[in-house]
């Protein structure tokens, strides 16, 4: 697949976002005027701190400025790793539409690894239940039937090659943050 | 096996939290994005019907209590530095406990989990440099002994999570 998201370069950031990121990866202050208090620490205007949210925002830089609920204390105890073995020339198209369903929280493409790994789209959903997740898997292969390959040809092979699968996790072995270091 | 030096090792079994009308308003509204000006909280208040004490008061027990993980700026990954990778081992049943604190034990390993597959461990290696994805990867290897699935990312889809209460 020729894709120049491959390679991730480390895009600049100016000294001003740099800082901005530093002083709020760990959360927005949950105060009044959170921005005046970015702005002291910044020595710069609230006006500046502002424009410099609205450009970040523009920019992608910050995806989106909100609340991340823990889901497991909103009851939705259950996730599943779906993954797709997509045709290769609709996989752009067919992620994007799957990434916008509202169970999905992580919407990628991968590599292949042939023979031990045939799925390409990876989509993680979240419910309240087995049965929900179980339903939201249904939804997706739905969107994806058309676009499914399937592999089953090589008679040679003992092992079935399936389209589609989901992965639910049954322990957290290890979780930490990610942060900017410097 | 001595589990005390695994790093984390919690069963996925939580609490599901207690919520009030204006706590449910609050995560349902505030999952969309809070507004960009000088007093986001007095613009949700208005919206809620609430005041901005209240509003605030409200979030600061939720994020205490850990009902929202984060609260804030979200940043693309790739602006904060570093490298990432989603990689996968086939460990077998008997040698799992061993080969968690084995891949535990690499600092660049941010999140770890077991799921249902031959390919039943699924960790993110995180690293400062991009050369030094493939390194960890060479050393897990060598550590354990298993081959190491490594599936980066090619693309990133924008999500429309939403999980209303």
């Amino acid at each position: 697949m020729s894709d120049n998201n491959i390679n991730q370069e480390k895009p600049a950031l100016t000294p001003l976002e740099r800082q901005y990121i530093l002083l709020t990866q760990n959360g927005l202050p949950i105060i009044e005027k959170p921005y005046h208090h970015i702005a002291e620490q910044m020595a710069i205007s609230v006006e500046q701190v502002l424009a410099l949210t609205n450009d970040m925002l523009t920019r992608g830089i910050i995806r989106r400025i909100a609340a991340v609920p823990n889901h497991y204390k909103l009851g939705y105890q259950y996730n599943g790793m779906t993954v797709w073995d997509v045709d290769d020339e609709q996989a752009e198209k067919f992620g994007d539409a799957v990434g916008r369903l509202p169970f999905v929280s992580h919407c990628y493409l991968r590599p292949r690894h042939l023979p031990h790994w045939n799925y390409n789209l990876f989509a993680m959903v979240h419910g309240k239940t087995p049965q929900a997740i179980d339903k939201y898997r249904g939804q997706i292969k739905e969107l994806l039937k058309e676009v499914l390959v399937s592999r089953n040809n090589d008679s040679s092979q003992q092992i079935t090659t399936q389209s589609n699968d989901m992965l639910t996790s049954t322990e957290i072995l290890k979780k930490t943050g990610l942060r900017l270091k410097r | 096996m001595d589990n005390a030096t695994i790093t984390k090792n919690e069963k996925i079994c939580h609490e599901v939290a207690e919520l009030s009308a204006l706590d449910k308003s609050l995560i349902n509204l505030l999952q969309h994005g809070l507004p960009v000006c000088e007093r986001p909280f007095e613009q949700i208040a208005n919206e809620l019907g609430s005041s901005e004490a209240e509003v605030i008061q409200h979030l600061k027990e939720l994020k205490e209590s850990r009902v929202l993980s984060r609260f804030g700026p979200m940043f693309d990954a790739v602006y904060l530095g570093g490298a990432f990778t989603l990689a996968a081992l086939a460990v077998p049943d008997e040698d799992f406990a061993k080969v968690t604190e084995q891949v535990n034990s690499f600092e660049q390993i941010a999140h770890n989990y077991r799921r249902t597959h031959r390919f039943n461990m699924w960790f993110v290696i995180a690293t400062e440099e991009a050369d030094e994805i493939e390194k960890v990867i060479l050393a897990i290897e060598e550590k354990t002994g298993l081959s190491v699935l490594n599936t980066p990312k090619l693309k990133e889809f924008y999500v429309g999570l939403y999980l209303p209460v």
